[in-house]
């Protein structure tokens, strides 16, 4: 397989590579990682013909700019994101999310800020190396790359079909209202007052986010005497820890193994990746389900990503009736409101 | 001693996607021995195929988080398989190997050492000889990627963390808070106390079998060095 490059222009923090993530590793302190939003990853793998977890670029927060260094390269774009596609030759035009487009050598891609969280993969996939079995950029530990100004990417050269794009019928969207969570490990540490509180209330996003967590405003949620420091056990993405200052910060993708504080609830699987796309300012909601609950949660999604990607279509051939199809089975609306 | 805390083990869900096993709330060498011999049990059933779906497991300080993957497994028949295996008692049947790890203990690497000395009411020395006559043993690994919380720390040496953490703890450092002892394997910020730094290097993404240089139970001894010998 011949090789090809992308070279990151601009960008840098807010931009990593993601696939799947590290497991088997999190007894020795090692976060899992992955990308924030495994379904909108798998969205853009679609449409650069990848498998669902092939690793990606995950874009947050900054516009960012990409220079394809030999190829052809095939990439796609899942998100709520526009770039512009500057090719060598001089020539501009716009390019749109939810579609691949061809990168020759000396192209550069422009992206804009993504509104939430944005992925690009290439077809073939970005090939840095891998580390304790993913490519996902842990920069605290030394995994994976980490990303600036001037990193060149390996790819692979497209040797696909160069006059066909793909395209999805419309975006994918994610499901709507209140975060849904399962209580506990540790609800039984928190007031009667809080636990109302916590279900019955709306929290207010903070500038203090990162791929490590969210952390919330909102009312103080207190807890029972002695309450507020457990002895460190074992955390996940999506548990809701509540320390001493009675906000709560839910942990996302590059969270610690364990952690110190109380957590009042843990948001279910299928919800995790709508807190990829939430922003400083945005309201969040929290509500209580159970085991079942989540699994039938788990399976409509998975069936609503199965659908969208078997919607894809050669550009140029959309037609009505795949629009209502891909319409009924993404079967919600945004999920940027509470 | 050997019977287990009154309302223990018992199963918490941590969401949809891990259970948290529990052999107490405190850290007592008794708990922990449980934990690892819950561990130990789960990696052999998972050996031979009887835990379809599990994912991972982490033990910490006083319980087990389980990480499973939903979709393959059922996780009703799980948490009774987990809390079964858990009420069979089973504790660690022998202690892991012992390291005795190079640490120097010059000013300009232990740079809360004299004021740890100072507020335990020693001499800076009888400190040094404390941390080197004692056998720590690895109670879990997390915050970082191989960073090792150690068990023993003498009581003579229990003090709270530093008011105010440091924004970057230099890699390699030794440091101590409450009753622990812990390596800093990264650089990182951080608000244990540094008593010291070592050489040994606690995390090598290059040894794909084993990265972290320790596991749960295997115990530490200090061993004084010259600066020289941390290889800088």
């Amino acid at each position: 397989m011949s090789h090809a490059a992308l070279e990151i222009l601009s960008g840098g923090i807010g931009v990593s590579i993601q696939d799947a993530g590290r497991t088997g590793y999190r007894s020795i302190g090692v976060p899992v990682s992955g990308a924030l939003d495994p379904r909108l990853l798998a969205a853009a793998n679609g449409l650069a013909g990848n498998a669902p977890d092939v690793a990606g670029l995950e874009l947050r927060l900054v516009a960012t700019a990409l220079k394809a260094v030999g190829g052809p390269l095939r990439v796609a774009l899942a998100g709520d994101v526009s770039a512009r596609l500057l090719a060598a030759s001089g020539d501009g035009r716009a390019v749109a999310a939810w579609s691949s487009v061809t990168l020759f050598d000396g192209d550069v891609l422009q992206i804009g800020r993504p509104r939430g969280t944005a992925y690009l993969a290439v077809a073939g996939g970005i090939l840095t190396p891998e580390m304790l079995g993913s490519r996902s950029t842990y920069a605290r530990a030394g995994l994976g790359q980490s990303l600036a100004p001037g990193c060149r990417l390996p790819c692979a050269v497209f040797t696909g079909d160069l006059e066909r794009d793909w395209r999805a019928a419309g975006p994918l969207f994610h499901a709507s209202g209140p975060i849904r969570v399962m209580p506990g490990p540790q609800l039984d540490h928190f007031s009667a007052a809080a636990r109302e509180a916590f279900f019955g209330t709306a929290f207010v996003v903070t500038p203090a986010h990162d791929r490590m967590g969210l952390r919330l405003a909102g009312p103080s949620l207190q807890h029972l005497e002695g309450g507020a420091d457990i002895v460190s056990d074992g955390v996940t993405p999506g548990a809701i820890q509540v320390p001493a200052d009675g906000q709560p910060i839910v942990l996302l993708a590059d969270c610690q193994t364990v952690g110190g504080y109380p957590k009042i609830a843990t948001v279910i699987r299928a919800d995790l990746p709508r807190l990829a796309h939430v922003e400083a300012g945005d309201v969040l909601r929290f509500c209580c389900v159970d085991a079942a609950e989540a699994t039938a949660a788990r399976r409509a999604q998975a069936r609503g990503l199965a659908d969208w990607l078997a919607a894809l279509q050669p550009a140029g051939t959309l037609d009505t009736a795949s629009l209502l199809s891909a319409n009924l089975a993404g079967a919600a609306v945004r999920g940027d409101e509470p | 001693m050997n019977l287990p805390a009154a309302g223990y083990p018992r199963l918490l869900a941590l969401g949809d996607a891990a259970f948290t096993v529990e052999f107490g709330d405190g850290i007592a060498p008794e708990t922990h021995a449980r934990v690892l011999g819950f561990a130990a049990a789960l990696d052999t059933l998972a050996a031979d195929g009887r835990l379809p779906g599990l994912v991972e497991r982490v033990p910490t300080f006083r319980s087990v988080t389980v990480h499973f993957d939903p979709d393959r497994a059922d996780s009703g028949v799980l948490g009774e398989t987990l809390l079964a295996l858990a009420g069979e008692g089973r504790r660690a049947a022998a202690s892991g190997r012992l390291w005795t790890l190079p640490v120097c203990f010059d000013d300009d690497l232990a740079p809360d050492l004299a004021d740890v000395a100072a507020r335990a009411g020693l001499t800076r020395e009888a400190v040094i000889a404390l941390l080197t006559a004692t056998e720590f043993s690895v109670y879990m690994l997390g915050f970082l990627p191989g960073f090792p919380y150690l068990g023993g720390l003498p009581a003579a040496l229990e003090m709270p963390r530093l008011a105010t953490p440091r924004s970057r703890v230099p890699a390699g450092s030794v440091a101590i808070a409450g009753r622990m002892c812990a390596v800093y394997p990264w650089h990182s910020p951080g608000g244990w106390r540094l008593v010291g730094r070592t050489g040994a290097r606690l995390f090598d993404v290059t040894q794909a079998a084993r990265p972290a240089l320790l596991a749960p139970g295997d115990r530490v001894r200090w061993q004084a060095v010259g600066r020289e010998a941390l290889g800088e």
